[in-house]
């Protein structure tokens, strides 16, 4: 029963979201540019121009022409991008590979560096590594992700040459799904973006680790494990760590559409082919239809990754409810 | 009656401040950069928005300690030939104002949000945060990235960099507010308990006048730390949105539009273009971030303490 509650209070929102988002999207195409001039070109004669807008509909009252695009929206039909002459949501989906791939390398890397080094911080608070480590973190905070890409490409491209410093590399096709996971240049080009990415993030997961854990291992209950003899691994991980994993799935949740910036930002110094790399060339050609596919996915995934949030608390802390969780 | 001070959070902490060797000196570094940024008309080498002067034949030439570097140049030009000492003066100032405007339009809007939420309660409040949640819930970057490039293809890249600083300024201080609003809120909570206000509301004084100067006097101290943490931000998101093309154009270059013009020379070797606008914007976050944490230090000398110890 709760768990139905759940789910449909959660449809509603998103639907809400949703429709909020659609909505400014046409409130945007409605004034930028002309699609009726976008579609048929500057060369047509003013008649022509009247009977495409007559037949698109362009010239109906706009509560008539929203409703008409919520409805389209609802299937899925954005409209089609100016400049690929295709529909705008498949561009957008087309280029979802590299920015997924982009973003599942730099949380694979967060997780392996914040954690580990969160909890050596709070087991050594005194000693000069965790105060190396703490100071490092600091000046991470002070470097915008942009220049963290031009200073890596300016030392491992430029001076030393190691690695390529922008694009995907090759890359295999799986179906609709195209991977740079399964190919040795892939994975080189994948290095510095990620790394970039990842170095934004690392700071601010490595600090709410360590202070979770310090709080964490002066609990009683961390004492009494101890007092029993477990094992200290055991102690740490299974006792301190996990009673420290929600506020990090809470800070996962809110850095949701900060890391999206951060990933625009990264796939231009990188110009890595993925969705903000083609949201900012749609700007620049004021390509309208894909700004809006652009914006309506990413509300979509904002909202999806939300509720992922939420029903992770479920599998961490057993007291959490699905109808009322505990924060 | 005369305004109520609570002398025991005391203003003592600006002496305190004073005399930190670290808080001095970084004050002397940005205090000596807003001046030389501001006064650099009267000797900059070079007028960078002036397109007239500028000569091809100039172009890309290293900095003057270099072999090929020209003494007229010292930090070397860009691809235009424009003389990077001048543009990064000029730059420095456009990403110092547009922060520090940024982070005043926010003070204005949080700070009487706060106020009102929390002098107020109830139903207003509640609105009030609620709304304040909201906007904290989306990210700032990514907002301004939607909203800038909306208006950028809305207006066309020439108009758009025309308004490109009350734009930012907007974006940036809009998007911001909410931290202001829940700091000054929890603050007037504690503040409004307190006797002198108790006392001033006893006398039938105007709410306003309770508000502004019995209990805004008390809360500053908080205010001007967060403050300070918000230029640093800000100067962050307006050198991000101006390197994605959504912030100055390059005509009238920022620190972050700078490294963008440079950033398409960087692999063909002349890294000086990038470079050094790079270290002089990572300077100026540093200090800013510093002065920020000196001022929480001095305002809380207990915070120094524990900071030393596991919390």
């Amino acid at each position: 029963m709760a768990a139905l509650t759940f789910v449909i209070r959660r449809l509603l929102q998103a639907l809400l979201v949703m429709t909020a988002i659609a909505t400014v999207g046409f409130a945007v195409q409605q004034s930028i540019g002309d699609p009726a001039r976008e579609l048929i070109g500057e060369g047509a004669s003013l008649a022509e121009r009247a009977a495409l807008r007559q037949r698109l509909g362009l010239d109906d009252p706009w509560p008539e022409q929203l409703l008409r695009f919520l409805g389209r929206a609802a299937a899925g039909d954005l409209g089609a991008s100016y400049t690929f002459r295709q529909p705008a949501l498949g561009v957008i989906l087309s280029k979802f590979s590299a920015t997924f791939e982009l973003v599942l390398a730099a949380s694979l890397i967060v997780i392996a560096v914040s954690i580990p080094g969160g909890i050596y911080c709070a087991l050594r608070p005194g000693g000069w590594q965790a105060r190396t480590i703490m100071v490092a973190s600091v000046a991470g905070l002070s470097v915008p992700v942009f220049l963290t890409g031009i200073l890596a490409i300016a030392l491992f491209s430029v001076q030393l040459g190691w690695l390529p410093s922008y694009g995907r590399g090759d890359t295999v096709a799986l179906g609709a799904w195209t991977t740079g996971l399964l190919t040795s240049d892939g994975l080189l080009h994948l290095l510095l973006p990620s790394f970039t990415l990842a170095s934004i993030m690392v700071p601010l997961f490595l600090r709410l680790v360590r202070s979770q854990m310090l709080e964490a291992l002066s609990q009683d209950y961390v004492r009494t494990a101890r007092a029993k003899g477990l094992p200290p691994m055991r102690v740490w991980l299974s006792h301190a760590l996990r009673n420290a994993a929600i506020p990090l799935v809470t800070l996962g949740g809110l850095q949701v559409g900060t890391l999206l910036a951060y990933t625009i930002l990264t796939e231009t110094v990188f110009q890595w082919p993925g969705m903000g790399f083609l949201f900012l060339d749609a700007v620049a050609r004021s390509d309208t239809p894909l700004i809006i596919a652009y914006m309506v996915f990413v509300g979509a995934l904002f909202v999806l990754i939300n509720t992922l949030v939420d029903l992770a608390y479920l599998l961490i802390d057993p007291r959490v409810t699905l109808a009322g969780p505990v924060r | 009656m005369t305004p109520s001070v609570d002398s025991s959070a005391g203003r003592g902490w600006l002496a305190r401040l004073a005399r930190g060797r670290a808080a001095r000196g970084v004050l002397a570094v940005l205090g000596l950069l807003l001046l030389a940024s501001a006064l650099a008309p009267l000797y900059a080498p070079q007028d960078p928005y002036d397109l007239e002067s500028l000569d091809l034949l100039d172009a890309e030439l290293p900095p003057a300690w270099m072999e090929q570097g020209q003494s007229r140049f010292p930090l070397g030009t860009d691809a235009q030939g424009r003389d990077m000492f001048s543009a990064m003066l000029y730059g420095a100032g456009i990403s110092l104002v547009i922060g520090i405007c940024a982070v005043a339009l926010q003070l204005l809007i949080g700070v009487s949000a706060g106020l009102v939420a929390g002098y107020r309660g109830g139903r207003v409040d509640a609105a009030i945060m609620r709304v304040a949640d909201i906007q904290l819930s989306l990210s700032t970057l990514m907002v301004a990235i939607i909203v800038l490039g909306l208006m950028r293809s809305a207006f066309g890249s020439d108009r758009f960099g025309a308004l490109a600083i009350p734009m930012l300024v907007l974006v940036i201080g809009i998007a911001e507010w909410p931290h202001f609003a829940r700091a000054v809120r929890g603050s007037v909570l504690a503040e409004k308990q307190k006797d002198h206000v108790l006392a001033a509301r006893a006398l039938g004084l105007a709410p306003m006048r309770i508000v502004l100067r019995h209990i805004l006097p008390n809360v500053a101290s908080p205010i001007l730390v967060l403050a300070t943490v918000q230029v640093a931000n800000a100067v962050i998101a307006e050198a991000s949105l101006s390197f994605l093309g959504l912030g100055m154009p390059a005509t009238m270059p920022s620190l972050g539009a700078l490294i963008r013009a440079g950033f398409e020379l960087l692999l063909s070797g002349s890294w000086w273009i990038t470079l050094l606008p790079s270290l002089l914007l990572v300077a100026i976050i540093l200090c800013v971030n510093v002065l920020g944490d000196a001022m929480r230090d001095a305002l809380d000398p207990h915070s120094v303490l524990l900071s030393h110890y596991p919390r």
